[in-house]
């Protein structure tokens, strides 16, 4: 009992922690102080907690082992590259569309894969991912191996921040709902979510595909914010980047992806001063995590606001349950 | 209720049901006995839409349900209890039992069968809130068949409830079985223990290489000289 009022104490204040930092960052960057190099990471992590998120969405809650997310980003970011380039629409409906491209690909692919299971799975998703790269490679229109250049740079970091809310907002709310409920009972026992009225196929595809339009979100933001894309942007190790970020912060844990995206995006960054050194420590470090936390940071814990606001109303001494 | 017709079911090249007739009517407990590999749980799995059928015909409540897909099923009250009982392991039993109840909208309806399900498992209103890995054979045994009850099953289909538990236990589980029949659920039980199957069914199918090698009322195939023989031991 103890111990659980230690945790929830621990929580809450981190929780508060956390929600210092956001607003000490905004902060700093509507005072117009934030260096471009700092608040260029930052947009980064945004992108990356947008993926991470979406891809605990599939792998974490629905527990459909996915190896392709980075072919699901490719997609929103090439299609809403093109649409501004050659349309001119504005941002937010470039972005819009390729989400919902990435989206219905994620309902083609997902429909005959997800059929397969686990190790299998990840495997065809991981060829889906190389096809989609390939693809693009290989097209006119996206120029191929020299990649896209001339993207209207409009994304800033206050989108990022915002479709990354939202992204928070909406899979923490699913998670909470009815449907929520279906996809963890598929990632607990799939023939027993079948056995009680699950359709569990329709579900499969709908966590996969609105993964997906995430993903397609995060590519959109990706290509506006660089200007610049190619095929080399969104290869396996995209992927794999993505999903170590999910594993790291605790599988089905939307705050650990949220965290780990955080840590994982300023770590190679923070370690420059190793130089050579950087990423043999960066591993080094991971491998550390992995050991001493193998259900990841978080777990499957959340950090809540509302726990927050009990080290006040309790003077953080009283469980307030 | 059930009526099942001459089904044939192939796992890829393999002819796992040869021709299987039978019939449930309301309100009845019928059995499926036979040894490992007989087609029981095969045919089981067949009238719940897991497996589709290559011949033959599956008519429930008037209406032919060859194709319909498990979730189908349930919604029309056609609820399966899975061999070796699949619990949500990391779900609380409170919350195992919601996602029995999840095609249903009907929130009176609901309160009332979980009311009844803790009447027939004292056991799980006690522990409604610990985490269903955490509880013993019997009591997943327990938690599946009453999650199976929040869907407001017609007909229950139940395979090997008495898998793996102590005869005690078992003893505990069939006399709970016979008390869910008497609410109005129709029950057709998969069993390998042919003795205690035969004495809460009224009557049975002796399932043997993917046919039904005999059928009819228990008190006549348990005392079934070939039956006894083969099943009963002596």
């Amino acid at each position: 009992m103890k111990n659980t009022t230690n945790k929830k104490n621990l929580d809450a204040y981190l929780t508060l922690i956390a929600g210092i930092v956001l607003v000490l960052l905004n902060v700093v960057l509507l005072a117009g102080k934030m260096p471009a190099y700092y608040s260029g990471i930052l947009r980064f992590v945004g992108i990356n907690i947008i993926l991470a998120v979406s891809l605990n969405l599939i792998n974490g809650i629905t527990g459909q082992f996915s190896l392709g997310h980075a072919g699901f980003m490719a997609v929103g970011a090439y299609v809403s590259a093109l649409v501004s380039i050659h349309l001119g629409w504005p941002l937010i409906l470039a972005l819009f569309v390729g989400a919902l491209a990435a989206a219905l690909l994620g309902v083609l692919i997902g429909l005959p894969t997800l059929r397969l299971k686990g190790d299998y799975l990840a495997i065809a998703t991981l060829g889906l991912g190389e096809i989609i790269r390939v693809v693009i490679l290989n097209l006119d229109i996206t120029k191929g191996a020299r990649g896209l250049g001339s993207i209207p740079r409009t994304t800033n970091i206050y989108l990022v921040e915002l479709v990354a809310v939202i992204t928070i907002l909406f899979t923490v709310n699913l998670m909470r709902s009815t449907h929520g409920r279906a996809l963890l009972s598929i990632r607990e026992d799939e023939i027993a979510a079948e056995a009680m009225g699950i359709n569990t196929t329709f579900y499969k595809v709908f966590a996969f595909s609105a993964g997906a339009f995430f993903a397609g979100l995060a590519g959109g933001l990706f290509a506006h914010s660089m200007g610049y894309i190619a095929p080399s942007n969104f290869e396996f190790m995209r992927s794999i980047e993505i999903l170590v970020m999910v594993v790291l912060g605790g599988l089905g844990s939307i705050t650990g992806s949220v965290v780990a995206a955080f840590v994982l995006t300023i770590l190679p960054e923070a370690l420059r001063g190793f130089a050579q050194f950087r990423m043999v420590l960066y591993s080094a470090l991971l491998i550390a995590i992995m050991l001493f936390r193998p259900s990841g940071l978080m777990g499957t814990r959340e950090l809540d606001v509302r726990s927050a606001l009990t080290i006040f109303k309790s003077g953080g001494e009283k469980d307030a349950e | 209720m059930l009526q099942i017709k001459n089904l044939h079911v192939y796992y890829g090249q393999i002819h796992a049901l040869k021709g299987v007739s039978l019939e449930v009517k309301p309100g009845e407990i019928v059995t499926l006995i036979g040894g490992n590999g007989a087609g029981k749980t095969t045919t089981l799995k067949t009238i719940s839409g897991l497996l589709t059928p290559k011949e033959g015909e599956i008519v429930y409540q008037g209406e032919k349900i060859n194709n319909a897909k498990a979730h189908e099923l349930v919604a029309k009250g056609l609820i399966q209890v899975p061999e070796g009982r699949h619990v949500f392991a990391q779900m609380s039993v409170q919350e195992n039992l919601d996602l029995g109840a999840f095609p249903r909208k009907d929130k009176q309806g609901i309160a009332r069968d979980q009311e009844k399900v803790f009447e027939l498992f004292p056991r799980l209103k006690e522990r409604r809130s610990q985490t269903a890995g955490t509880l013993s054979g019997g009591e997943q045994q327990m938690l599946a068949m009453g999650r199976a009850l929040m869907g407001g099953p017609k007909l229950l289909l139940l395979d090997e409830p008495s898998m793996g538990l102590a005869p005690l236990l078992v003893r505990e589980i069939f006399s709970i079985i016979t008390e869910i029949n008497k609410t109005g659920v129709t029950i057709l039980l998969v069993e390998q223990n042919a003795n205690i199957a035969l004495s809460v069914a009224q009557r049975g199918y002796v399932v043997e290489t993917g046919k039904v090698f005999m059928e009819g009322d228990s008190t006549s195939l348990a005392t079934n000289e070939e039956v006894r023989k083969a099943y009963l031991g002596g």
